[in-house]
């Protein structure tokens, strides 16, 4: 028998945090009932997976019979499912899901985690960064500083180099010159690998305390699945925001051009294959709710366990979670 | 020795980087944004002492360091190699200079000293926190003080030199913090 002094069952979280996660929930549901904004549900399970090259999806086997078993993969984030429902006039809507990555454990991160994600029809990027800052001074029930800057300003800010022009070359460099020569081998030839590399190490750290940054206007190379801009250089209508130096939000104006998405989906799976990854189904399902007409929405997904790290003060993710994978 | 992924890295783990032992002090799991994943990790270079900030990319596995700590007992010293014994196999193990390091001055026979061993061989010798040692030679003290104000240098019977209240006076036994150098208190005989 096993000693029960040793085995590691009681939560990780206090129960105060239990009561901290429901109250934000709570928050969440009111502010969007009041928005009329539509709480949806969509599946954990699906037949595709993200195609995401820094992307790693559990998968399962749905068993048919003896002879017959489907793969099925756990959702990265509620994404695919949702803009489906956008395509078929559901209109605003939002969800608070679990969403899965293998591979990620560490202070801010846990494998199986809480995203919520919201799709606000009609609305631009600059649209769903005011209703954000409006929502995050609610759950932190206080007047957040808040800045909107670009990814270029920030980034020439501190290391002097235009994102925009640079090359991989320029950005290993730069690496090298701040003491990490091994950066090329993490980032490989991909300058979007290289900027997120000279980003999260040399930029993030440094942000300032106690302001909440809503970073736009991404390199065309990190668009994911944002739209372009028509400017020259071509901007990806994408955001991240960032608070006390942590990576809490991503968001886009998202691409509704369904040949579009299937190219950048094909050239993922290029990428994927070249890195010697397994492949992965893309989501028909998607492309073919693009094809139908996604309307023009705007939407982004935010982590519910970092957020509730940052209005608790809390030093690791475990301090905000239940029973992290460890405990699993 | 085996290999360790970056997903096992955590504090004090022994690596080998540069082809030095290494202790990992800090480790953080990044993601930036949509990029490649990778480990945030302060090293700590055994040999010099010196931490330094690297990235592995996730995954990556390096070298184990063959790197133990043991509680041993100091034998001896021939001027050019301390000795040293474990006291459950009596296994007896030589460190130099750079290896017994500060600790020369603080450690008398039998004393049990940490010694952080690297193939078998004694990387680095601390001394145990608190030594006790009698004084070898210092000024004689002004009669009738008794708080010790301003001290005075006392060289010890391993050779060291610490500052000392006046009153302490040669062949008494002191209590030594070797982590500080400094003065701890008179051990009564």
């Amino acid at each position: 028998m096993a000693k029960q002094g040793t085995t590691p069952w009681p939560p990780t979280c206090s129960a105060a945090l239990l009561h901290k996660r429901a109250e934000l929930y709570q928050t969440i549901r009111t502010f969007f009932v009041e928005k009329s904004v539509l709480e949806v549900d969509t599946p954990v399970l699906s037949s595709a997976a993200s195609c995401d090259v820094n992307l790693d999806s559990f998968s399962t086997k749905l068993m048919k019979n003896a002879q017959s078993e489907r793969l099925l993969y756990l959702q990265t984030s509620p994404e695919f499912a949702m803009k489906r429902l956008l395509a078929s006039g559901s209109g605003s809507i939002y969800q608070i899901a679990k969403s899965f990555r293998q591979g990620e454990s560490g202070r801010f991160h846990n494998p199986e985690f809480t995203l919520l994600e919201w799709y606000r029809v009609g609305f631009a990027v600059a649209d769903l960064i005011e209703e954000m800052v409006e929502l995050l001074m609610l759950c932190f029930n206080e007047n957040l500083a808040f800045r909107t800057v670009t990814y270029q300003q920030l980034f020439q800010q501190h290391t002097g180099i235009n994102p925009h022009e640079t090359s991989q070359e320029a950005l290993m460099q730069y690496a090298t010159a701040q003491g990490n020569p091994e950066a090329a081998s993490i980032c490989g030839d991909s300058v979007s690998n290289g900027l997120d590399y000279v980003f999260s190490q040399y930029i993030q750290p440094g942000l300032k305390k106690n302001l909440v940054y809503f970073v736009i206007d991404y390199p065309a190379c990190m668009a994911m699945l944002a739209k372009l801009s028509n400017t020259t250089p071509q901007k990806a209508k994408r955001f991240e925001v960032y608070f006390n130096s942590v990576e809490l939000a991503n968001g886009y104006e998202e691409l509704t051009d369904s040949v579009e998405q299937k190219n950048r989906f094909s050239d993922e799976l290029r990428e994927r294959k070249k890195e010697g990854l397994d492949g992965v189904p893309m989501d028909q399902n998607l492309l073919a709710a693009l094809e139908e007409g996604l309307p023009q929405c705007s939407g982004v997904a935010l982590g519910l366990d970092r957020l509730l790290m940052l209005m608790t003060a809390s030093k690791s993710i475990d301090d905000v979670m239940a029973f992290p994978i460890d405990r699993a | 020795m085996g290999t360790y992924n970056t997903s096992e890295f955590k504090s004090g783990l022994k690596i080998m980087f540069d082809n030095s032992p290494c202790t990992i002090v800090e480790n953080e799991f990044v993601r930036p944004g949509k990029g490649p994943a990778f480990s945030r990790v302060k090293i700590r270079n055994l040999k010099t002492g010196r931490v330094i900030d690297k990235t592995f990319k996730s995954g990556e596995t390096v070298e184990a360091a063959d790197v133990m700590e043991t509680d041993m007992s100091y034998l001896y010293s021939d001027g050019e190699f301390w000795h040293f014994m474990d006291d459950e196999t009596f296994e007896q193990v030589s460190g130099d200079k750079t290896a017994v390091g500060d600790a020369a001055k603080w450690i008398k026979e039998q004393d049990k000293c940490t010694v952080t061993l690297w193939n078998g061989s004694p990387l680095l010798v601390a001394a145990p926190n608190f030594v006790e040692l009698a004084v070898a030679d210092t000024d004689p003290g002004l009669k009738g003080d008794t708080s010790g104000g301003g001290g005075k240098p006392a060289t010890l019977e391993t050779g060291a030199v610490v500052r000392v209240p006046l009153f302490v006076q040669i062949g008494e036994v002191i209590k030594v913090d070797t982590r500080t150098g400094e003065y701890s208190a008179r051990v009564k005989s």
